[in-house]
Parts: structure tokens; C-alpha cells; sequence
């Protein structure tokens, strides 16, 4: 061997050389890895075979013949366990979708208020965060379920709430608003309203531009968007009914059904990851240097433009992928539904569909194979925002 | 030009005056806190309301109108002279024994005791700043100390003690093994994990990189289910795992696999200047790893080490999902036992397992934030 001077290198063993070493190691460690899936799969296909469990996935197209307490899609117990799969799929959505919601505003507000100057408000923030950080979402979820849904009055003694919903140890029961054909004008006003504050905002920013003159474009838009179609819906003499829940003998016929196991879910994810939302923007907000609120403030801005044209961006920066992944442990948390029977993915396939067909290998893997797509595009997309918004530094 | 013998020059300092009234003392610390602006004045007025609100009811439900002694339900019922009744403290002193061991054998329950010293001896060894020889508690910690609790807790017929099967471990003791195996094991798995996913070796780094993607992308539940269930079509027939090992083998994995990230961070956070530092002296890689790179990697991760390690306390709760005695399980289960049936009981049987995994979380995190401030003294200082 010789190099680019035309010296010879000292001749290495290969037990000493790197890239010797490096290459056997890869090897082995595939060899082994390859040999352990092959140990495990032909010990799953014996096992299988002894316990006569079908293997494949024709299970999905066969009758489920369970009943499932929520579905936001057509489902009986004559559908498939394909169907069953997409019901739980929805409602672990639903269920992460509002519980997104709700964890964002009140977690945003608490860690807002935890930076407060007010000593009393900022300590029981913090006192909220610490408190619920320390506890087991399992143990929250089981209070807020047990001790608290389950301890509301039972159907002979449910609660009326003024506006017709009723309230006892089955659920919250809503009135169900049944709307009338003169709903779409009222919609089409809303797209209007929608349309036209969007157009406002552009004419406004381009007019403040040119001759520097600032225009109420909050105002404009929240009277176009809302006020706007309330004018017509009013116009229209309320094109709405409602179909009020009925006390039957021994349940609550129509309305819009709450089940408690979802209330409970929902609250407890919400306050949850509220806690943990707290921290992120209390983190992303204390990241933005003082110097910055000075320099808006000797450029002349007042508090409320610093706030939103200053400190937010910069803030947002630091604090937008730590909240992705509490929305993503948000979404992961709610199979803990399965503790309090909530018809989630996992309840109604990991836990009932499991159990009917016995296939485990196949209900695990595709149940695992829908958080983990979740997951994966969630941080995909999250990799294109830190690239698209990093900070430019020369 | 006036001079100091002058008459009407003062030769001495006036003494300062006390600051107004309204600006110092706790006035003044009022006006500047809690009413220095009128969203202040409301925002402190709803504190006090909110206060008002939740801190009176929990005092008299914990302890006012508790129930401190009884025999059964009977004491814990709400009667004409006694509307309002709080906790139902008996209830949990009369089941404090099933709560810690489960249904541990009465007579052998002194082995888990042995077991919690020789684990609580470990933890201090390593956490407290005052013992020395921290690479013996090391090695201590993580391998006599698991074999020694093997020993005790499952059994060991030569030495007189008899075999007791995991299905009769139960409540905290089973949380406890959960999480200490949860650590123990997940802390080197961890840190193999996180050196091979920066391994200049490309398989390595992809099969580190896929299994931790993996494990941190799909919920704990599904992990614990594939480990209860899927674990045992895996192997042959005649080594079926029992339960409880199925679930320590689905916590300590999901724990490494999060682990490994922590760790990763720490080693990313060692400056290049130190690995470039020790090939110059010539170490191999496991010697420059285990002697300057990890040392230093691990000391800035202890806070997120025992975050991590909060994390997975709480997360043990989960194993009572695939049918595991732990702690909270034994709650659920003495909650509805008939003989202390009252409205209170569960609330009673949850305010305890709050107390309790409140507690220990509590002290973790005040120890990982003490750890933390003294990190970054000594940094400041070192500058």
C-alpha cells in the first residue's frame, strides 16, 4: 500500500485496523439481529400453529358483534372489525383533538400567569403546575372519572341545567339543535364576513405601508366575521330548533349524549397537559432577552404592540416544538382511556378485538403502526418548521 | 471658600431616612405585588376568591371533619349530628399492609422490608454529595443490589427462604420493583443506545436510531401490551415469562429508549475540544468514552436523568392496565370492597395515592433542582 508520496504505510493487523473492526462489528450485530428475528418469528408461527389462532388479516372484514357506547360513524354490532377500528380511530382523535384545544388555552394562560408580576397569581400557577406534574395521569384520570362523574346524582335524581340539558351519573345530555334550510344563507354570510376581513387586512397593510396610518382591523374583522352573520341568522327569525333530551324510565332519550368516561378523559388530558404547556411557554417567553422590550420600547412601540410584534415571534421560535410533543404525549396519554372504558383505538382494538380473534401479533402491530405514523409525521412536519423559522445567525 | 472648620458646615453625615411607609415594609411590598394596577387589584382579588375556594374544603374534608378511628363502614357514614364527613382515614390504616406488600405472605413480608433498606441504601449512596466511593455504590446499586433483591423477593430455597410467586406481590412494593428495575436497567441500556446512535458505524447508528424512534413514537400502553401478549408467542413454549416479568421487560425497554435520548443530550453538550483532547493522548474509544467523555456527560444530565426517572415513576401506574398488582391497582381494588362502602372511600383511597405519589415525585424533582443550581454555580465559577 502507498500513499499519495509513494512511501509504503506500516502494515496494520487487521484485528487493529478501524475500519476492520468496524466492518466485523456491523456484521455480527446484523447477523445477530437477523438470527433473533428469525428465532422469534418461527417460535410465533409454532405457537401459533399449537394454539390453532388464524394468522393474516382476514379478520378485518368479519362480523365484530360487540357494542361500542360511542361512535361518530354508522356502527352496529353487525359491522366488521374494520369498522370497529376506524369508530376507535375517530374517537382517539376527537378526544386528542379537544383535549389540543383545551390544554392550549389553559395552558398558555397559566404560564402566562406564572410570569406575572403579582405574587399571589404567579405562586398559584406554579402551585397548579407542581401539583399536577407530580401526580399519575392514570391516578387523575381514575379521580375525575370514580370519585367525581360517577358520585353525580343517578337518573331518578338527575340535575336540570337552565336550557334543557340534563345532568346525572350517565352524562351530560345537550340539547340538539336541529337546523332549518334558511341555515345555509346564514353560513354563505359567514363565508362572506370571512372572506371580506381577510381582503380588509390586505388593503389595510398595504395602505399602512404606504401612508403610515393605522386602521381598527380587529374591530372590522370581528363585525364582519360575527356580528355579520348574526345580523342575517336574527334577519332570518332563527332558523333553529331544538330537540330537547327527554327522562325516560330508565334512560335519556335524544339530545347530544356526553358520556362521562369522555368528560373525564377530556378533563384530565386537558388539565394534564395544560401543566406541562405552562412550563413550555413560561420557558419560550423567559428566553427572549430583556433587551429586546427595551429596544421596542426606545423605538417608541407601547406594551401591547412590544408584546405582539417583539416578544411573541421570538417567543413562538423557542416554544413551538416542545409543544408539538406535549401535543404528541397528549395524543399517546389518551390510551389511558382503556382505564375508565372510553372507546378509544387502543380500548376498543388492543383491548375488545384482541380478545374476540386472539391475534395479537397483527391487532398490536396495527395499533402500534397508527401512533407511530402519527408520531412520525408530526416530526417531520415539525423539522420543516424549525428549518423554514431557525434562527439566521451570519 | 467655606472649610471644614467653618460654623455652618455640618462636619458629620445626616443619618438616612427610613424610606416612606407606602414604599417599604410588607405596605409597601403590598402595593408594589398585589395592587400596583387595577387588572392587579382583580387578578389578586380572584386569587383570593380561588383560594377561598379550594383550600378550606380540602383542609376540612383531609382533616377537620376526617374520621380518624372505626372498625368498619359504620364510622365513616354520615349521621344526623355529623352531616359533613371528610376522609375516611381507618379505612386506609386498616388496609396499609395490602396497600405496601399486596398479598405478600404475612410471615416473609420482613424480606421486602430488607428489600426497601438495601434499595434506599443504594439511592442515598449515589445521590448524597457526602458518601465517597460513588464507583462502589455504583456497582453496588447496579448489580448487587438487583441480585441481592432477587434473592429476598422471589426466593431462595438453599438459603431457607421459601419461593413466592409474582402473582402474590402487590401495591407498593410492585411499583417500586417496576420503577427500580425501570432504572436500573434503562440507565445503561440507555447509554449504549445513545453511544450507537452516534456510532460512525452506519448499521449500528440505523438499528439504535429505528428502536428508538420506535419505542418513543408508540404510547406505553401498546408497548406493555405487546410485551404481555406478544412477547410470549415470541419465545418457545416452555419459557413463557411469568406477568410481571412480561411488564418489567415493556417498562425497562420504553425507559431505555427515552433514556438514550437524555444521555445523547449530555453527550452532545461535552465540547468537541475534549474527544479531540483524548485521541491526542492516544485512548481507544471505550477509554476515552468511560474516562473523559461519559464522566462529564452524566454529571450535566443528572437533573434530566431524574426528571426522566419521574417520568417513569408515574408511568408505572400503567402496568395495572395489563393486570399488574401495583400500588394504584390495590386502591382500585380495596375502594370497593363492601365492608368500608361509603360515598368517602374513594375519594379517601385516591387523596392517599395522591399523598403518596405526590410525595416522592416531589422530592425527586426538588433533588434534580438542587443538582441543577449547583451545576451551574460551579460553571459560572470555573469561568
Amino acid at each position: 500500500m502507498a500513499d499519495a508520496r509513494g512511501q509504503m504505510r506500516p502494515t496494520i493487523s487487521p484485528l487493529n485496523d478501524p475500519r476492520w473492526r468496524s466492518a466485523i462489528v456491523q456484521i455480527v450485530l446484523c447477523l445477530v439481529v437477523v438470527w433473533l428475528a428469525y428465532a422469534a418469528i418461527s417460535n410465533a408461527a409454532d405457537n401459533l400453529a399449537r394454539a390453532r389462532i388464524a394468522s393474516g388479516f382476514d379478520f378485518w372484514t368479519s362480523t365484530a358483534g360487540f357494542d361500542i357506547s360511542q361512535t361518530l360513524i354508522p356502527y352496529t354490532t353487525q359491522s366488521t372489525y374494520g369498522r370497529a377500528f376506524w369508530v376507535g380511530l375517530l374517537n382517539t382523535l376527537l378526544v386528542s383533538a379537544l383535549g389540543i384545544i383545551f390544554a392550549t388555552i389553559i395552558g398558555f394562560i397559566i404560564g402566562i400567569l406564572q410570569l406575572s408580576r403579582n405574587v399571589l397569581v404567579s405562586r398559584l400557577a406554579a402551585g397548579y403546575v407542581e401539583i399536577i406534574r407530580n401526580l399519575p395521569l392514570l391516578l387523575q384520570l381514575l379521580f375525575w372519572y370514580n370519585a367525581v362523574l360517577k358520585a353525580l346524582p343517578n337518573l331518578r335524581e338527575s340535575l336540570t341545567i337552565p336550557g334543557g340539558a340534563v345532568l346525572n351519573n350517565r352524562g351530560l345530555f345537550l340539547p340538539k339543535p336541529i337546523w332549518g334550510a334558511d341555515m345555509m344563507v346564514v353560513l354563505a354570510a359567514f363565508g362572506l364576513g370571512l372572506v371580506a376581513a381577510i381582503a380588509y387586512h390586505i388593503w389595510a397593510r398595504r395602505r399602512q405601508a404606504l401612508t403610515g396610518r393605522q386602521y381598527p382591523v380587529l374591530t372590522v374583522s370581528l363585525l364582519l366575521i360575527l356580528a355579520l352573520p348574526m345580523a342575517v341568522f336574527a334577519g332570518l327569525g332563527f332558523p333553529v330548533s331544538f330537540e330537547h333530551p327527554e327522562m325516560g324510565r330508565f334512560n335519556v332519550r335524544g339530545g347530544i349524549e356526553i358520556l362521562p368516561e369522555f368528560a373525564a378523559l377530556l378533563f384530565g388530558l386537558s388539565l394534564y397537559t395544560a401543566a406541562f404547556i405552562a412550563e413550555v411557554v413560561r420557558a419560550g417567553v423567559q428566553s427572549v432577552s430583556h433587551g429586546q422590550t427595551e429596544a421596542a420600547y426606545s423605538l417608541g412601540l407601547r406594551p401591547g404592540p412590544t408584546l405582539r410584534l417583539i416578544v411573541i415571534p421570538q417567543a413562538m421560535r423557542v416554544i413551538v416544538p416542545p409543544l408539538t410533543n406535549q401535543y404528541l404525549n397528549l395524543t399517546k396519554n389518551s390510551t389511558l382511556a382503556v382505564a375508565i372504558g372510553y372507546p378509544d383505538l387502543v380500548q376498543v382494538f388492543t383491548g375488545t378485538v384482541l380478545n374476540q380473534t386472539g391475534q395479537a401479533v397483527e391487532v398490536v402491530v396495527i395499533t402500534m403502526a397508527v401512533y407511530l405514523t402519527i408520531s412520525l409525521v408530526t416530526s417531520g412536519l415539525m423539522h420543516l418548521y424549525s428549518q423554514r423559522f431557525a434562527l439566521r445567525e451570519r | 471658600m467655606a472649610s471644614a472648620n467653618s460654623s455652618f458646615v455640618r462636619t458629620e453625615a445626616i443619618p438616612a431616612m427610613p424610606p416612606p411607609r407606602s414604599e417599604s415594609g410588607w405596605l409597601g411590598w403590598l402595593r408594589g405585588n398585589l395592587l400596583s394596577s387595577p387588572i392587579n387589584i382583580a387578578l389578586t382579588l380572584a386569587s383570593l376568591w380561588l383560594l377561598y375556594l379550594v383550600v378550606p374544603p380540602l383542609v376540612s374534608f383531609l382533616l377537620l371533619d376526617a374520621i380518624w378511628t372505626g372498625q368498619n363502614r359504620d364510622a365513616c357514614l354520615a349521621t344526623a349530628d355529623r352531616p359533613h364527613v371528610g376522609a375516611c382515614w381507618p379505612f386506609v390504616w386498616e388496609r396499609i399492609n395490602f396497600f405496601v406488600y399486596g398479598f405478600y405472605p404475612a410471615n416473609q413480608r420482613w424480606r421486602v422490608d430488607l428489600f426497601f433498606v438495601a434499595l434506599g441504601i443504594g439511592v442515598v449512596w449515589l445521590l448524597s454529595r457526602h458518601i465517597p466511593y460513588k464507583k462502589l455504590g455504583a456497582i453496588y446499586f447496579f448489580i448487587v443490589m438487583p441480585i441481592i433483591s432477587m434473592i429476598l423477593l422471589v426466593g431462595f430455597p438453599p438459603l431457607g427462604l421459601r419461593y413466592v410467586e409474582t402473582a402474590l406481590w402487590g401495591g407498593v412494593l410492585v411499583t417500586v420493583v417496576v420503577s427500580a428495575v425501570g432504572i436500573v436497567f434503562s440507565l445503561p441500556l440507555g447509554i449504549i443506545l445513545a453511544l450507537g446512535r452516534r456510532s460512525k458505524m452506519p448499521a449500528v447508528r440505523l438499528l439504535s436510531l429505528i428502536f428508538i424512534e420506535f419505542v418513543r413514537g408508540v404510547p406505553l400502553i401498546t408497548v406493555l401490551f405487546m410485551a404481555s401478549v406478544m412477547l410470549p408467542l415470541f419465545v418457545p413454549e416452555s419459557w413463557s415469562p411469568d406477568k410481571l416479568l412480561r411488564a418489567l421487560i415493556g417498562v425497562a425497554l420504553f425507559a431505555a429508549a427515552y433514556m438514550a435520548e437524555v444521555v445523547r443530550a449530555g453527550l452532545q453538550g461535552v465540547p468537541r475540544g475534549q474527544y479531540e483532547g483524548a485521541e491526542a493522548l492516544g485512548l481507544g474509544y471505550w477509554k476515552m468514552m468511560g474516562l473523559i467523555i461519559l464522566p462529564q456527560a452524566l454529571r450535566i444530565t443528572i437533573p434530566n436523568i431524574v426528571n426522566s426517572n419521574i417520568a417513569l415513576f408515574k408511568d408505572t401506574t400503567l402496568v395495572f392496565i395489563v393486570g399488574i398488582f401495583d400500588f394504584l391497582r390495590t386502591i382500585e381494588v380495596a375502594r370497593i370492597d363492601p365492608k368500608w362502602a361509603t360515598p368517602v372511600t374513594s375519594t379517601t383511597g385516591y387523596a392517599f395515592a395522591a399523598i403518596f405519589y405526590f410525595t416522592c415525585c416531589w422530592m425527586m424533582s426538588r433533588y434534580a433542582r438542587g443538582v441543577e443550581r449547583r451545576l451551574v454555580t460551579r460553571h459560572r465559577r470555573g469561568r
